[in-house]
């Protein structure tokens, strides 16, 4: 496998021969923003339109196909639609908090999307507590949509943000419950160590039936985290106008829109780094030459191709299901959800310990 | 309590009713799409017979049509759309008079394709067909004379 940490250190080198060693540190600091912002960016596009094929494709249509061969340009034109709108301001409400909100919604999104490893060494933060970093991250975007809701003066946007932080939070507890059974099958928290012990079997395959069924679990809950059908409580057309977002226009929306697409990805990325392997190739002990043939795939073609597997499953979900009630919601976290994984976790751990996992 | 109703029946229960959810949609995801992209499709677009886009009067190989001037059609309508015209000929053999129709002039512009005068017609005279594409710069173009 190409190793990118190469190619960093390279650069990484020539910029401390060239600058002294602060403005070096500034520069890579700038540098490696820019290039996660503007695969944050790409990514949401790209998940935008494939949202709106596959969406086409379950209710039988075609989806966009007038703005550019296929509809290709019909996001772009979109997003620039989006830019050029104006953000208006509301009377009474709180201008600070309501300004604020939607970065920090998007704030909690990039800072998870950056421990995504999008192939070896193609890390932008990686230390040892990899994992327990990506869900306070995520962790704190609930907070966004909860003052969104609050200084937005305007009741229907409340009850969005109140359903929205009872659900988010109720779900954290199960999304932890799966990635701590995986941690306990790998017995590390960093995420390079993490996909690099996937290497020679997939953790779903090494942890069969409990890794099976946090996959399953944490599937669910990371649909109900990212707010979308069948848990799109916070934003219920029919019941709450837009939910939290109502009162946001233009790019202020966009934002809310567009973390909440790469929140999607983002959900898909742990997914697939967890459970499916990352960027590790796949690999069947005993088929050597496939298993050579699969190394020359790069990592990242890996990693994207899971990552965009798992979102079409998330996508399949969403365009089947009809929208729970809220305490229907509650009732599947609490009573089914929870004690499932942890009864999971206690499998999995039992499996560790008497080394039946292969 | 039948297992159905127990907790761990509801779960698996319920897990199969999803699953049957997943299922149908699956299916329609690779069905052939039901989409007609319209001005591309002209030449293979399918459009129900019995769609109605525009009254006209079918005639046969010499140009004669089947009306007889009765006027039920103008009557019925509820907006006016139909004015005719007609003439009185008296048959020269038998010395009998008969109304003869000179102009049926259909207003396409305050037609509702409500099909009250096709369905009062008693010699089935006129019908509607599909040529649906009728826009025009000019409201003097939705006059269509249809007797020849």
């Amino acid at each position: 496998m190409f190793d990118f940490s190469t190619i960093t250190t390279a650069i990484d080198q020539f910029l401390h021969s060239v600058l002294p060693s602060q403005a070096a540190l500034l520069v890579e600091c700038i540098l490696v923003a820019l290039c996660a912002v503007l695969a944050y960016v790409m990514l949401a596009i790209v998940m935008i339109f494939m949202e709106r094929k596959v969406c086409a494709a379950f209710q039988c249509r075609l989806g966009p196909m007038r703005v550019g061969p296929w509809g290709l340009l019909q996001v772009f034109a979109d997003v620039f639609k989006m830019l050029i709108k104006e953000i208006i301001s509301i009377k009474n409400s709180d201008k600070v908090l309501y300004n604020l909100a939607p970065y920090l919604v998007v704030m909690s999104s990039v800072l998870t999307f950056s421990c995504l490893p999008f192939a070896k060494g193609l890390q932008v933060l990686d230390f040892n507590i990899g994992v327990f970093f990506i869900m306070a991250a995520s962790s704190f975007g609930v907070l966004g949509i909860l003052l969104a809701g609050w200084s937005s003066n305007n009741k229907y946007s409340m009850i969005g943000a109140v359903r929205s932080g009872a659900q988010m939070i109720s779900y954290e507890l199960s999304i932890g419950l799966c990635i701590l059974s995986i941690v306990a099958l790998s017995g590390t928290m960093q995420i390079s160590e993490l996909v690099a012990a996937q290497a020679d079997g997939w953790f779903i395959f090494r942890g069969h039936i409990p890794a099976f069924v946090a996959f399953i679990i944490y599937l669910i809950a990371g649909n109900a985290e990212t707010n979308r059908a069948p848990f799109d409580l916070p934003e219920a057309e029919s019941e709450l106008t837009a939910g939290f977002h109502t009162e946001y226009s233009g790019m202020h929306f966009g934002f809310f829109y567009v973390a909440e697409f790469m929140n999607l990805f983002i959900v898909a990325g742990i997914a697939s780094t967890l459970f499916l392997g990352g960027w590790t190739p796949l690999h069947i002990s005993g088929f050597d030459s496939f298993n050579t043939i699969m190394d020359y795939i790069p990592g990242v073609v890996w990693f994207l191709g899971k990552t965009f597997f798992v979102i079409w499953l998330l996508m399949w979900v969403r365009w089947t299901f009809p929208r729970l009630r809220i305490d229907q919601v509650v009732s599947l976290e609490w009573k089914y959800l929870v004690p499932i994984g942890l009864l999971n976790l206690l499998i999995m751990t039992l499996c560790v310990v008497m080394g039946w996992t292969f | 309590m039948e297992f159905k109703e127990t907790y761990i029946g509801r779960i698996f229960y319920g897990m199969r009713s999803l699953l049957i959810g997943l299922h149908t949609t699956l299916k329609e995801f690779f069905t052939k799409k039901v989409t007609e992209q319209y001005p591309e499709n002209r030449k293979t677009q399918h459009i129900s017979e019995r769609h109605r886009a525009m009254l006209y009067m079918p005639l046969d190989e010499n140009g004669n049509n089947k009306c007889i001037a009765c006027g039920l059609c103008a009557n019925t309508c509820p907006n006016g759309t139909i004015v005719i015209k007609t003439k009185t000929v008296t048959d020269e053999e038998t010395g009998k008079s008969k109304k003869v129709l000179v102009d049926y002039t259909y207003d396409l512009g305050s037609c509702m394709y409500c099909q009250l005068c096709v369905n009062v017609c008693p010699k089935e005279a006129i019908a509607f067909n599909n040529h649906f594409e009728n826009a025009v710069f000019d409201r003097s173009k939705l006059f269509i004379k249809l007797n020849k």
